[in-house]
């Protein structure tokens, strides 16, 4: 494993009831990096991130941090603080007495918890908060003192349960790059739940991509979107077009009745895959030109450009285009071979 | 608005129930003489400073907060351990520990008399064994356990509906920021569960200080609280006017105690307290 290896999740599975909700889940975090685990609800990502704050014991497989053995430590005795989904702040106490929380649990001096909490409100811009209540704040505020509160206490691992969820989508933008931002400056490492793929595309180093307890694909954002590894990971990350289609043989693909050049090997022959196609890969060109053709079945005009159905009697096709071309138009289309994805079929489970 | 109309019924049992008697009660208490021929005096107050009196008072006050106290120390725990158990059981056990409350409260407090008399299911049981039959009715300690007894749900229903509100994530992140078991319930369970813990006590406080039922049953006649001397001025002596001005001290007391008590509840929001 590598050296600067923070986090080590070894075949970690994770039954409730007997039913599966982890299975053999093996994943290495780098020291500094933000990683983000996405997928839909129930993919099993906020039970990893539990499993690595330590409020859930893995029913298989280790947790590893720093070389050591943690599966059964307490979450109090972690290295590792979290940010909750809902913020968890307590009510009884005022902003100063939630972040210095943790600290008074230390048994530090008065001075230095007052020092450390004031520098850290200076860090997510809550200075001279320190008086008012939990119930007075905003929940862009709460969720700056949650973030307050688990960063005071240098943990080397900030765990984050989805905590954008809740903040509408102006705020949810800003919190995305003060957090990336946050990150950059204390260097600590950031692990991300969420469910957004926007989010977890903007901000993160390595995205972790799960469904159904298994991980689909672990890879950079730019990697995971112009090189989804399936189907899911595909349709899941952005949006796409995906066709069923037939590898002839190395670099040569079928699909929508035209055989294509592409760039994928390593197939059987006439192996039965899938193909994917990224909406604004798609190139509009005159019937003639195309290397396929449909006719267009609707326009959507979404801002940056117009979502296209082009229709070929085979399949729908979207196409995201800054020209917009009528309803009812036949149209060629081109795709170039570095843009068409070859995946194996997944069994559908 | 047209809803106040629907009000008009309670408006009426208000002052026919309440406003009247308490009115009654107070003018009873500043005056003496015949009903046709009232006058006004604070003597019936005066009467009440006599020692013999002042120590009933603090008899009753004592027992009160000793019941008030003990309640507090069985109850907090039982509230406790059922709201961490599983909803479907915690359900069970509220039941179990309600259901005593469907009797007559003078039935269940009767019950203790068999079980604590001299010829007793207890004194019976300690014979059996070969020693020397107790006095266990017939004093402080009757009518205190009695007292437990009777008003202890009124002290765990209020604890443990606040404590099973408290969010499982304020546990889970006050653990996660380091601290352990005894340092989540001194720092988040108990200042979050204070104000059940102040309803809890005002709702064993208030009975406990006025009763005259579990005094007279448990205690034997002889047994003087404030609630039996009131009991006694109205029914036996038939003396109405120190009977009314013993009630409104013994309810100045009580308003002056919840006042005192809600001092102490920090959180103004969702309080369940009286005040």
């Amino acid at each position: 494993m590598e050296k600067n290896c923070i986090i080590d999740l070894k075949s970690i599975s994770k039954e409730y009831d007997g039913v599966k909700v982890l299975d053999n889940l093996n994943l290495y975090v780098r020291k500094n990096e933000f990683l983000t685990l996405l997928g839909p609800s129930g993919c099993g990502k906020t039970t990893t991130l539990r499993i690595i704050g330590g409020f859930e014991q893995p029913t298989e497989g280790k947790v590893i941090f720093e070389g050591k053995d943690i599966t059964n430590v307490p979450p109090y005795k972690r290295q590792i603080n979290t940010v909750f989904q809902k913020y968890a702040l307590f009510p009884h106490m005022n902003v100063f007495e939630n972040v210095a929380f943790g600290l008074n649990i230390k048994r530090l001096p008065k001075d230095e918890i007052s020092r450390r909490v004031s520098e850290m409100l200076r860090l997510v811009n809550l200075q001279g908060f320190e008086k008012r209540s939990i119930q007075s704040l905003s929940g862009g505020q709460q969720q700056r003192v949650a973030i307050a509160r688990a960063l005071v206490n240098e943990p080397k691992v900030l765990l984050l349960d989805e905590p954008l969820g809740a903040l509408d989508l102006k705020l949810r933008k800003e919190m995305q790059t003060e957090l990336k931002n946050m990150q950059k400056r204390v260097g600590i490492t950031f692990i991300y739940v969420t469910h957004d793929q926007e989010e977890a595309l903007t901000m993160s180093d390595t995205v972790v991509v799960m469904d159904k307890g298994v991980i689909q694909q672990i890879g950079t954002p730019v990697d995971i979107y112009n090189e989804p590894k399936n189907a899911f990971v595909a349709r899941f990350i952005g949006e796409s077009n995906i066709v069923d289609g037939i590898m002839h043989e190395d670099f040569v693909v079928e699909f929508a009745g035209k055989v294509f050049k592409c760039v994928d090997k390593g197939f059987a022959k006439g192996e039965k895959i899938d193909v994917v196609i990224r909406p604004e890969d798609l190139e509009i060109t005159t019937p003639e030109e195309g290397q396929f053709t449909g006719v267009v079945s609707s326009v959507t005009f979404k801002g940056v450009h117009y979502e296209m159905i082009v229709s070929n009697g085979k399949a729908d096709w979207k196409i995201h285009s800054t020209i917009m071309k009528p309803v009812g138009t036949e149209i060629g289309m081109r795709v170039a071979p570095e843009n068409i994805h070859v995946m194996k079929k997944v069994k559908e489970r | 608005m047209k809803l106040k109309v629907l009000s008009y019924p309670y408006v009426v049992w208000i002052a026919v129930f309440i406003v009247v008697p308490l009115a009654l009660v107070l003018l009873y208490s500043f005056t003496d003489g015949d009903l046709e021929d009232l006058n006004f005096t604070i003597s019936n107050f005066r009467k009440f400073l006599d020692s013999k009196y002042l120590n009933v008072l603090w008899i009753s006050v004592k027992l009160a907060l000793e019941s008030t106290v003990l309640t507090l120390i069985l109850g907090y725990p039982v509230a406790l351990i059922i709201a961490k158990e599983k909803p479907s059981k915690r359900n069970t056990m509220i039941f179990l520990f309600v259901m005593p409350m469907w009797m007559n409260f003078l039935l269940r407090t009767y019950a203790w008399l068999t079980l604590l008399g001299k010829n007793g299911v207890i004194n019976f049981i300690i014979e059996f064994l070969g020693f020397k039959p107790l006095d266990l009715l017939y004093n402080d300690g009757a009518v205190l356990l009695g007292m437990i007894y009777n008003f202890l749900p009124f002290m765990v229903l209020p604890i443990y509906s606040v404590l099973v509100k408290i969010d499982n994530s304020l546990i889970e992140s006050a653990e996660d920021l380091g601290a352990n078991k005894f340092q989540i319930f001194t720092r988040i369970i108990l200042p979050l569960s204070i104000p059940g813990i102040i309803t809890g006590i005002t709702m064993v406080f208030m009975p406990a200080v006025s009763t005259f039922v579990i005094s007279r049953l448990l205690g034997g006649g002889q047994y003087m609280l404030i609630g039996n001397l009131i009991e006694q001025q109205f029914l036996w002596v038939g003396d109405w006017h120190f009977g009314s001005a013993i009630s409104i001290i013994m309810m100045v007391f009580i308003l002056i105690t919840m006042a005192i008590t809600s001092k102490f509840d920090t959180q103004k929001e969702g309080s369940g307290g009286l005040w």
